[in-house]
């Protein structure tokens, strides 16, 4: 009650005054009339009085006080005080608000992608249950599942409340309108189950409905209905035809519903008609995905799996020899690879926030020093300390809120700008930046860096004002060594900018360098004027002789177009992943201990030369090799080689598959081609011919002489002319595909941003010495008069201003330089052919920070050489 | 006993002094504590103002204008009931605190 009267009391506290001024005087009035009946003289019974009473403006304001909830209103005159302060300065108001708004959008814009990576990245009923299973042999330490060791452990696992797996599949569509090539993903029956997802239309798989020779269904994605459909609201129970087969429609799955370690998939259907490789127990084509019990570890669920493939491992050593079983959270497996890169982007915000909350501090200081006397004025008149702290608080938060509003303007700009940098096949990859935005989360880091921000803004000038000096400072006036507290303190600050600008240059450097040789890589070929397409073969091509022979028929017609040089025809191109590969050793010598599994692409004799590829020894093979009655010839690189010959010409020798105990002849070898990701090390790889019964497409190669974009339309027009009904997908142009390839495109993101981070940082961190040294000068001009006066040339006052400033930046510098080789040790799984301790980078970062702390010195030097000590001496 | 520090003992000595004397301003219980106390408690006058006013606040006291002996005008207090609990509160923690300092200086 007494609290809301208090504010009622606000409303009216001019009468409330009056009366308490009337009260008091009456209580002075009475104690002086009693002092003049004791026989006081007027002048001594006032005296007296007023003695006994106290200060009556502080007893003024204490009652007050005690009758309205004042605090409220101070805090009102506060903020309109501080606000007019800034109008008042509005150079020093749009700098600070400016820098802040800088380093708070940053750092928000950053952490709302680490929010949407990091923080929630599984849009699914209780994530944290949810895991990635694999297999796992030396060569592919995260691998593909077997279809019949996962519904082994299907039956064998106790700690997994549910296990599933899924595969890529790639269907033609055939509409009315023609054939497309659609992704899909061929799924167990309980997928959708385990992610906790519901289709919002229709149902989802039944258990059992991927048993063999179930009648087929397909659950379509959102966007697939959308897109293929029209929005049919009749579409459950329609059939489609995908690779020559019906399927009915059952569900259509939500809207937001992604799938990120697949990416986009438009068609989902139950494994239930197993392909000829998931049959066989040694063929790895499928993702597991698994949910363990409540109450168990994910390191229990990884124990009872690495048991469970030991025991399948006895059961069938054919197939099974040397495969284990990894189980990682379902998060690692989705945001494991940019998990480091977000939180070095979002240390670096911070280090930028760090910077730009230092140059605010320094200017604000700067401001106290000229505010010294008012300050002073205020203690003296009665101001409390707390009250006066109070003010600088308010002044803070005021420019926070500002700079904050301001800041998260800025960070929706970026991170709009940064989400259109996502290339579009990466956002299908990435779903949950779609859900990028400011929410609670983001929010609440926002509001905490600002609560930050607002304690060290306010903090600082609050320090200052301690009570003992404020005398001085009231005699001292407007000038005299007023500047000693700041210039200590300002160029302590200016050395933690410096050196944090330092870390964040070495960090874009290395960062830069990595990237520069990451694309500098040795990919063993040549991928300009390269491009390719994917073409499946439609399921009427019922033979081995009739597939064979389209693939001649497309390689002559596109081989016959200007333009096109040669034609080749793989598996994959390069510069994808590596895969587990297929298991082969010498001919009749003793299997080494460990697995020697090759990665294997299967490729037409042209492929080689078409891409460039270096021949080392022996030969390619020709095309008639493709034949499967003649004897089996492969090529290997030189990796291979090396593993496989150590000490011999592999020329001439056999392999043999282990599995299926075929035996190759090895005919030539190649220089290692990157067949997996560009910061990957070389391994092993083999190319065999073209063999095209196991592949239901194949990637089409060409070489032009021309601009390679330009021919892809007449590519798939000329195939299209072969057959109308064969689908041709996937165009693309081999050096953009490196360029946005996984590593590069990861390795430039993060180049670049920690680059813009560090270019700010740099232009802060100069502002700041600038800032330091000017008011050093401008603090010294009397004292350079003098010198100037008793004859010092223009070259000692400019070494006067440079020693002053090289102490600063060497210190900054060298201090920075440590912080950086700790820093970038922390990131180094971010660099790649570059050390933490690079000399060149650091050498060039110091060089150029040097270089810009001159060019931010020389300016107030010169002011300070070209002092007139006549005008210096009088301006006193 | 000047200032804030003993606030609570302000406190009690006003309230004190309005159970006893009843209807009385501000100066008039500045006299009466230095009286009843025989001189050896001053209080800052001023002071008084900020904790009559708080009170009055809390509910504890009521107060109105009125005319004094020597015919001023005079913001005159008065006890409530609320006033009155605070009070027995107030002595019997006060006769509390006594107590235990007493025994505290007869031990050592």
């Amino acid at each position: 009650m007494s609290a809301i009267s208090r504010i009622a009391n606000l409303f009216r506290r001019t009468r409330i005054r009056r009366e308490i001024d009337r009260e008091l005087a009456s209580h002075i009035d009475l104690r002086i009339e009693d002092n003049l009946a004791s026989g006081m003289s007027p002048r001594q019974a006032r005296r007296d009085a007023l003695v006994r009473f106290g200060n009556p403006m502080v007893m003024k304001d204490r009652t007050t006080a005690s009758d309205t909830a004042l605090l409220l209103e101070s805090i009102f005159s506060d903020v309109r005080y501080a606000c007019r302060q800034l109008f008042k300065n509005p150079g020093f108001a749009a700098t600070a608000i400016l820098v802040l708004s800088l380093g708070i959008g940053a750092s928000v814009a950053i952490f709302a992608f680490v929010d949407a990576a990091l923080i929630k990245p599984l849009p699914y009923k209780e994530p944290a249950r949810l895991t990635a299973v694999y297999e796992t042999v030396p060569s592919c330490l995260l691998c593909n599942v077997s279809y019949q060791n996962f519904l082994d452990w299907r039956k064998m696992t106790r700690t997994f409340e549910s296990l599933e797996v899924w595969g890529y599949a790639r269907y033609a569509l055939h509409s009315p309108e023609g054939v497309q090539s659609i992704d899909g993903t061929r799924v167990s029956d309980g997928f959708f189950r385990i992610l906790g997802v519901a289709p919002m239309m229709g149902r989802d798989f039944h258990a059992g409905e991927d048993a063999p020779g179930a009648p087929r269904t397909a659950i379509i994605s959102y966007g697939a209905w959308q897109k293929l459909f029209g929005s049919d609201p009749h579409i459950l129970g329609k059939v489609v035809r995908l690779d020559d087969l019906s399927y009915a429609v059952i569900g259509v799955l939500p809207q937001d519903f992604h799938f990120s370690p697949r990416g986009d998939s438009d068609f989902w259907t139950a494994l239930n008609d197993p392909d000829g490789c998931q049959k066989r127990r040694g063929c790895h084509s499928l993702f597991g995905i698994g949910r363990i019990r409540s109450g168990v570890s994910i390191a229990g669920a990884a124990e009872e799996m690495k048991a469970i493939a030991a025991q399948l491992e006895k059961q069938h050593p054919d197939s099974n020899n040397g495969f284990g079983a990894v189980v990682l959270p379902l998060s690692d497996a989705v945001v494991g690879k940019i998990r480091p890169i977000l939180i070095v982007l979002l240390c670096g915000a911070g280090l930028l926030l760090l910077i730009a909350c230092v140059n605010v501090v320094s200017l604000l200081l700067l401001r106290s020093e000229g505010r010294r006397q008012e300050i002073a004025v205020r203690g003296a008149l009665g101001a409390s300390l707390p009250r006066l702290m109070r003010q600088f608080i308010t002044e803070g938060v005021v420019l926070v809120t500002a700079g904050a509003a301001l800041g998260m303007a800025l960070a929706y700009v970026a991170m709009r700008a940064l989400l259109s940098l996502v290339p579009t096949n990466r956002m299908s990859a990435n779903p949950y930046l779609e859900g990028l935005g400011f929410n609670p989360h983001v929010a609440a880091f926002a509001a905490c860096i600002a609560v930050l921000a607002i304690l060290l803004l306010s903090a600082a000038p609050a320090l200052r004002l301690r009570a003992r000096d404020m005398r001085g400072d009231l005699a001292e006036g407007s000038r005299g060594s007023a500047g000693q507290t700041w210039k200590r303190l300002g160029s302590k600050l200016v050395m933690v900018e410096l050196a944090t600008a330092v870390v964040l240059l070495v960090g874009a450097g290395l960062l830069g360098k990595s990237l520069y040789l990451l694309l500098r890589v040795n990919t063993g070929f040549t991928p300009d004027h390269l491009a390719s397409v994917v073409v499946s073969i439609p399921k009427s091509y019922t033979t081995d002789a009739q597939a064979m022979e389209l693939e001649r028929v497309i390689q002559n017609r596109v081989g016959a177009l200007p333009g096109v040089r040669s034609t080749a025809i793989t598996n994959s191109t390069p510069v994808r992943d590596w895969d587990g590969g297929t298991y082969i050793w010498v001919s009749g010598r003793p299997l080494p201990k460990e697995r020697t599994d090759v990665p294997e692409r299967d490729v037409s004799a042209s492929y080689l030369p078409t891409i460039g590829a270096r021949l080392l020894h022996g030969r390619y093979f020709t095309d008639t090799e493709n034949d499967p009655a003649k004897p089996r010839v492969v090529v290997i690189n030189e990796t291979m080689a090396r593993q496989f010959f150590p000490s011999e010409d592999a020329i001439g020798k056999q392999l043999t598959y282990v599995g299926s105990k075929e035996k190759v002849e090895v005919i030539g070898v190649v220089e290692d081609i990157k067949e997996g990701q560009l910061d990957t090390p070389n391994r092993a790889a083999m190319y065999v011919p073209f063999n095209q019964d196991s592949w239901g497409s194949f990637n089409l190669v060409i070489r032009t002489s021309q601009e390679p974009g330009a021919l892809l339309p007449t590519l798939t027009s000329a195939v299209h002319e072969i057959d109308k009904e064969i689908p041709v997908s996937h165009a693309a142009i081999l050096t953009d595909d490196i360029r946005d390839s996984n590593s590069a495109y990861l390795h430039r993101t993060s180049a670049w941003l920690v680059g813009g981070f560090a270019a700010l940082a740099l232009v802060l961190a100069v502002i700041g010495l600038y800032g330091v040294i000017a008011y050093s000068v401008a603090q010294r001009t009397r004292e350079i008069g003098v010198r100037m006066a008793l004859g010092a040339q223009r070259s000692s006052v400019y070494n006067l201003i440079f020693k002053e400033a090289g102490w600063l930046v060497a210190i900054g510098i060298v201090s920075g330089l440590l912080c950086s080789v700790a820093a970038a040790t922390l990131m180094r799984s971010l660099l790649f052919g570059t050390q933490a301790w690079d000399a060149l980078t650091l050498a060039a970062v110091a060089a150029v920070l040097t270089i810009s702390a001159l060019l931010a010195s020389y300016i107030p030097a010169r002011r300070a050489a070209s002092v007139n000590p006549v005008e210096a001496l009088r301006a006193e | 006993m000047a200032k804030n520090d003993l606030q609570g003992s302000l406190d009690l000595l006003i309230l004190k002094t309005l159970s006893r004397v009843g209807d009385l301003h501000g100066y008039g219980i500045v006299l009466h504590i230095q009286r009843a106390s025989e001189d050896l408690l001053s209080v800052e006058e001023g002071s008084l103002y900020p904790a009559l006013h708080r009170m009055e606040q809390s509910g504890w006291v009521t107060s109105h204008w009125g005319l004094t002996e020597t015919k001023r005008k005079a913001k005159f207090y008065k006890l409530t009931l609320a006033g009155r609990k605070q009070l027995k509160e107030a002595e019997e923690s006060f006769e509390q605190l006594v107590k235990g300092v007493r025994a505290m200086l007869r031990y050592a």
